[in-house]
């Protein structure tokens, strides 16, 4: 077949080729820039080559020891909250009414905590903990539990889980919702016809049915406590020592407390690589899925 | 296995107090023996799923009892009830396998593997599944995953009744008579009773030995197919069944003589104890008019459109205000705009407020 070459249409991808460039192309090569160098005062920078990278991936150095140490904290932690937030999620799904006006009001309740701002959110629960004049932190302590966020590492870890447990489970609960409410009534009847206990139905209606909605919430989830910042700064500052530090508290010390651009540059770039992996397993693994049921389709 | 008595048995969505008139099903009381293959046929709306979800218990009754070979079931919940349902849309147990879905409901009563296992495999075999068994359910078409479903009811020994809510409408046109003829083949097989709620007279006509015509939420004749078009109790059993439907115009009826647009109709029967106040129509069905040449004997109709459908030929006609349906004789070549109708009297019922009216010899 003959196709006509027009080279012109080039032209047309441009404007959205500049925006990119300067929006994103450019900063980033800024930033693979910086990497590769080392900064002192008064802007001179030294040309460090992959010194940083080796640096990054050795425990022995500063920076090394740094970064896997809070690398390994941020895994711990979203596995955690994975733990926590996907099956009390679930839980909460399952217990909300499937009509009538109290589903309004689960669903405005459900929502308030995803509309409260990050840093609203460390400050609230950083002022409930206080041993002193919060209400969390008081009653701990008055029932003679010795709690304290500011100066105990497994109280610090609970307070920032627990904080984040009440932010987002919510987003799991009304995925999975949305989930367990495409599912139609037939279902219901045919399990209990077939005589089909309360977990039965449970393992063969609404956990495949909500499959797709869990891989969503199971991503969502685990990006964005990957990339945990907000909260745990306001609430712990990283501490006690370095126990609540994360990748991006450590990253933000680097650059802007220390104005170690090199080495920030280099964390920032490794750090979005994990992401960017990250991603694209779970877009491999959900698509994988989706194509499973096209095919299913292809078939009926 | 077992003969169902509904009992007066009435619901309502919106309680009991409600009115009567609002109702989705109005009381009802009727026998279905066991081993019967019933069809509840009727328009959207009707109530015939209300009455197929009170029998199998998905729905519990305003009033009214429901017996299982005499024993009152009605309080009951669906898993004590022994029925098996087939519903619209197919429900399969998406990560099973068509064997897992067959065994399904006998796991869930802690009926032994082995049984387990003979059941599954000798139902497999009935409905032509044997090879699947082993393949991922969900993988199936629309056909199949029905099959399935009516599985998971016939795997069950002690099934007091299977209820089929319209189960073939996301069916291929072509497979409908196949999975039809199966149904019928396992009933003959099985001696099982059959509750087939449709909206489609062809389905209830060729599954059911028994169809029970609703309409607005009360059972207005439950006859075999020949009793439904010969003697329709209701003019709305008229018009639903037959196509095209029942002619039903408003007549003056005094002995054995109706008057319909100034014309006199002879009938078969004498009525002389008519309601008076009633509404008095006749109703013939299209087959028993035909249309003739036009005569002064006969009922001079205007002729609006002929409907050819192969093996015969129907006139719409129109008498005064009433339309009509007739039957065109082979070979008559029919007159352009006015020709007469020639009614078989036979078949010439009379209706007083919709219902029959019985006439005297």
């Amino acid at each position: 077949m003959d196709k006509t070459i027009n080279q012109k249409a080039w032209f047309l991808v441009l404007p959205v080729f500049l925006v990119v460039a300067f929006s994103a192309i450019l900063p980033l090569m800024t930033v693979v820039n910086y990497s590769m160098q080392d900064t002192f005062g008064n802007n001179q920078f030294f040309w460090n080559g992959v010194g940083w990278f080796k640096e990054l991936l050795d425990p022995s150095t500063d920076l090394g020891g740094r970064f896997l140490a809070s690398l390994g904290r941020n895994l711990f932690f979203s596995a955690v909250i994975l733990a926590i937030e996907v099956p009390l999620g679930i839980v909460v799904a399952l217990s909300m009414p499937r009509d009538g006006w109290t589903v309004a009001a689960c669903l405005v309740i459900l929502a308030l905590p995803l509309l409260i701002p990050w840093n609203v959110v460390g400050t609230i629960w950083q002022i409930f903990g206080r041993p002193d004049i919060g209400l969390l932190g008081y009653v701990l302590n008055s029932v003679g539990i010795d709690y304290n966020y500011v100066s105990n590492e497994f109280d610090a870890w609970a307070t920032v889980i627990v904080m984040d447990v009440w932010h987002w489970t919510s987003l799991v609960a009304l995925l999975c919702y949305a989930g367990l409410k495409s599912i139609p009534d037939a279902y219901y009847q045919a399990a209990q016809i077939d005589g089909a206990s309360r977990w039965a139905v449970f393992k063969a209606i609404q956990l495949p049915k909500m499959n797709r909605v869990l891989l969503i919430a199971v991503l969502l989830r685990f990006m964005d406590s990957f990339m945990i910042y907000t909260e745990p700064f306001v609430v712990t500052g990283g501490g006690p020592g370095n126990s609540t530090t994360f990748i991006s508290i450590e990253l933000v010390k680097i650059a802007l407390g220390q104005f170690d651009l090199g080495k920030a540059a280099a964390l920032s770039l490794v750090y979005n690589l994990i992401i960017i992996i990250v991603c694209w397993v779970f877009y491999t693994v959900m698509t994988n899925a989706g194509v499973e049921r096209q095919s299913a389709k292809g078939a009926a | 296995m077992a003969r169902i008595d509904l009992v007066d048995l009435a619901h309502s969505y919106g309680g009991n107090a409600a009115d009567p008139e609002s109702f989705a099903l109005k009381p009802v009381t009727m026998t279905w023996r066991q081993g019967g293959a019933y069809a509840l046929l009727g328009p959207s709306g009707c109530g015939k799923t209300t009455l197929l979800n009170l029998i199998s218990g998905i729905v519990t009754p305003s009033r009214g009892k429901i017996l299982f070979d005499g024993v009152d079931i009605t309080p009951l919940s669906t898993q004590k009830r022994n029925i098996a349902q087939v519903f619209q849309f197919p429900v399969i147990y998406d990560t099973m396998t068509v064997g897992q879905n067959l065994a399904f409901p006998l796991r869930n009563r802690g009926v032994p593997q082995g049984e387990i296992d003979a059941r599954v495999s000798e139902i497999a075999g009935l409905l032509d599944l044997t090879p699947y068994l082993k393949r991922k359910a969900t993988r199936l078409t629309a056909d199949a995953k029905q099959k399935i479903s009516l599985g998971r009811g016939l795997v069950r020994s002690d099934v007091a009744a299977i209820l089929f809510d319209e189960p073939l409408t996301v069916i291929d046109p072509e497979l409908k008579w196949q999975l039809r003829s199966k149904l019928k083949a396992l009933h003959r097989a099985l001696d099982l009773t059959m509750i087939y709620v449709t909206h489609d007279q062809t389905e209830a006509l060729t599954f059911a030995d028994t169809v029970v015509v609703m309409h607005d939420g009360r059972v207005v004749q439950s006859g075999t197919p020949a009793e439904l078009f010969d003697k329709p109790e209701h003019t709305f059993v008229g018009y639903f069944i037959g196509s095209p439907g029942m002619n039903i115009v408003p007549a003056e009826v005094r002995g054995r003589e109706a008057r319909v647009d100034g014309h006199i109709i002879a009938l078969h029967r004498s009525y002389d104890k008519l309601p008076p106040a009633a509404k008095i129509e006749i109703g013939v069905r299209p087959e028993f008019v035909d249309v003739a040449a036009p005569a002064p004997g006969l009922l001079s109709a205007s002729i609006e459109r002929i409907d050819d459908l192969g093996r015969v030929r129907f006139a719409r006609v129109r008498v005064g205000d009433a339309k009509f349906a007739a039957r065109v004789p082979p070979g008559f070549s029919v007159p352009d705009n006015t020709a007469g109708l020639v009614f078989d009297p036979a078949h010439v019922h009379v209706y007083a407020d919709s219902h029959l009216v019985e006439g005297t010899l």
